[in-house]
């Protein structure tokens, strides 16, 4: 029984046009550059061999510097184990498939390597569909779209802060923390705490 | 003397009213009004507001604001294993929490390449279904009570929806949060006498929507406040991600069930059924008639559920190999998603829920614009949004 028979997509042609596309190893997602983005979504909606004129889903990651450990064979001939360093950064992943033509899926990714000031190009002057779910990956991870129409934050209130699913996010101690005057207020009534007492005496 | 007793009971004013002039149009200073109707609105149908700026009574701009039920699902599933996210799920779409569990087990299962018994599967579409069921007669339900007609038709739509809660209690174990499926299968297979209960209920419904639609579908006032109200055309549809039977009742033939095939349906006939003007009221016609070829898989499914296991070799603890997956199923709103990124331990790297009911409001603007504020209600009902899916 299949778990899911949807029709794979040849990524040949895309290669072929855009020779800077990478293909992801074992995801075997596009990686791409946000500067190449809006050209290589274009080319993927209107060409005929692909036709994906159904931008699913937008979704961001984050990715922390991180020492990644990898097998390999040496010159030896013996495997020996490789410490790689990664690099922090932040993808934008997008899901298309075709309603026309009834394929799917091709995954594409908005590689970003400035983690601390992230910025991407929007899909939405070609897609409307990434309206809300751009928004929300502005909100909830702080890439910047550059080209969208109406970037604000769409769950969290405006007033807030930080980022909340990076994955260096530190919760507030008090979400509701507001400075108010009853602090002071205590601090002052412990000074008067003697004679309140001498008070309550009499 | 007689400017003083000007009014006496009985007798005629003495004193001349005095002329009201009318005042020019011309020169009169008119602005937009600004309204914000919700949160707590009851046409929103849950926390949910809509900024609307008014010329009179027409809509010139109107802006969705989110977030009032935001607790960061996501986040929170990243900081529990994969199995303690499935009653998780539950809560997204409160209605349809068997198609919630349904659509991350299987994305769970495309992760670890596990296969699902055949009984498990045939159990799923008949829960996918009677879900299927449940939320669209509360969505039809709903919406005429949103058109004015009050109560009613809405409690008569909760009164079979309570027939079918009643067959989730007995097997899951609760009428609305079933946590009911697992990666590989279900929790538990049907009690005794389950199917015989749910043959009852399935046999019973035709009766009632024949009821219902003789009540409705040619109500002349239904007629005249959702025909040709909020149209969408098929190209702003595809193009604005929009799903399920909003994007059917368009006219685009895009149904997962048929596209992607998943579990078995590509073991059972039905229809899918399609609007053509893509307005208010074929959006709710197309629900209707879904729900009678829901009826016709249901049929056909516990005809022939075979005997046998309900849960295949899924491992003890979900320990899925680095990578990531992009699974989905036809949720009764549209195209429910989950993505998942693993990194090779117990807990997903990234866990992403595609919510059909957030997509699908990206186009309210679009359609609510120069129509009546009234209008703005009767489209956002028959958007069929639930905000604990939305806000996630």
């Amino acid at each position: 029984m299949p778990v899911s028979d949807e029709t794979p997509v040849d990524l040949a042609p895309v290669l072929e046009s855009f020779p800077s596309l990478e293909v992801e190893k074992g995801t075997g997602a596009l990686i791409t550059q946000p500067a190449l983005v809006l050209e290589v979504v274009q080319f993927l909606r209107d060409d005929p061999r692909y036709r994906l004129d159904y931008l699913s889903n937008v979704t961001g990651i984050d990715y922390l510097a991180t020492v990644r450990k990898e097998k390999r064979v040496n010159e030896e001939g013996k495997t020996e184990i490789v410490k790689i360093d990664e690099p922090p950064r932040m993808d934008v992943v997008y899901h298309f498939y075709s309603m026309s033509e009834k394929r799917g899926l091709v995954t594409l990714k908005q590689r970003i390597t400035d983690r601390d000031r992230p910025v991407a190009t929007s899909l939405m002057p070609l897609f409307r569909s990434a309206e809300f779910q751009e928004r929300e990956v502005y909100d909830l991870f702080g890439i910047d779209f550059q080209g969208h129409l109406d970037l604000r934050r769409l769950l969290m209130w405006e007033e807030f802060e930080d980022f909340p699913m990076r994955r260096d996010y530190v919760e507030p101690d008090d979400y509701e923390y507001e400075p108010t005057p009853h602090g002071e207020v205590l601090e002052k009534a412990k000074t008067h705490a003697g004679l309140g007492e001498g008070g309550s005496e009499e | 003397m007689t400017m003083e007793s000007s009014v006496v009971a009985g007798s005629e004013p003495t004193v001349e009213p005095r002329g009201f002039e009318l005042i020019e149009r011309e020169g009169l200073e008119t602005n937009l009004l600004e309204v914000s109707m919700g949160p707590h609105h009851p046409s929103t149908h849950g926390v949910f507001r809509m900024d609307v700026k008014l010329d009179g009574e027409t809509v010139t701009e109107l802006r969705p604001v989110f977030g009032y039920l935001h607790r960061n699902h996501e986040k929170l599933a990243e900081d529990m294993g994969y199995l303690g996210s499935m009653p998780f799920t539950d809560r997204l779409d409160y209605f349809c929490s068997m198609t919630n569990n349904w659509a991350y087990a299987l994305a769970g299962e495309k992760m670890i390449d596990l296969e699902v018994p055949e009984r498990a599967e045939y159990v799923r579409v008949i829960m996918a279904e009677l879900t299927r069921l449940v939320n669209h007669i509360m969505l039809v339900g709903f919406f005429v009570n949103d058109l004015g007609a009050l109560g009613t038709p809405l409690l008569y739509a909760l009164r079979e929806r309570e027939k079918i809660l009643d067959l989730f209690e007995w097997a899951s174990g609760a009428r609305m949060m079933c946590n009911y499926m697992r990666f590989g299968g279900l929790r538990n297979d049907l009690p005794e006498g389950w199917l015989t209960k749910c043959r009852e209920v399935v046999d019973a419904f035709p009766y009632f929507l024949d009821e219902y639609e003789k009540l409705l579908v040619e109500n002349e006032i239904i007629l005249v406040r959702t025909q040709n109200v909020g149209v969408l055309k098929p190209e702003l549809a595809i193009n604005a991600g929009i799903t399920g039977p909003m994007l059917r009742a368009s006219g685009v033939n895009y149904d997962l069930r048929k596209v992607d095939a998943y579990g078995v349906y590509d073991r059972f006939p039905f229809r899918v059924p399609m609007g053509e003007v893509g307005d208010c009221y074929d959006r709710f016609m197309v629900r209707i008639l879904e729900m009678r070829e829901s009826i016709k898989i249901l049929r056909q499914a516990m005809d022939e559920l075979p005997e046998g296991p309900i849960m295949g070799e899924a491992p003890r603890v979900f320990k899925p190999p680095a990578g990531e997956i992009y699974g989905r199923i036809e949720g009764p709103k549209g195209e429910l998603g989950f993505y998942l990124v693993s990194d090779g331990t117990a807990k997903p790297y990234r866990y992403r829920v595609r919510p059909p009911s957030l997509v699908n409001l990206t186009v309210l603007e679009d359609l609510c614009l120069g129509h009546k504020v009234a209008d703005a209600v009767v489209i956002l009902g028959s958007v069929d949004i639930v905000l604990g899916e939305v806000d996630r």
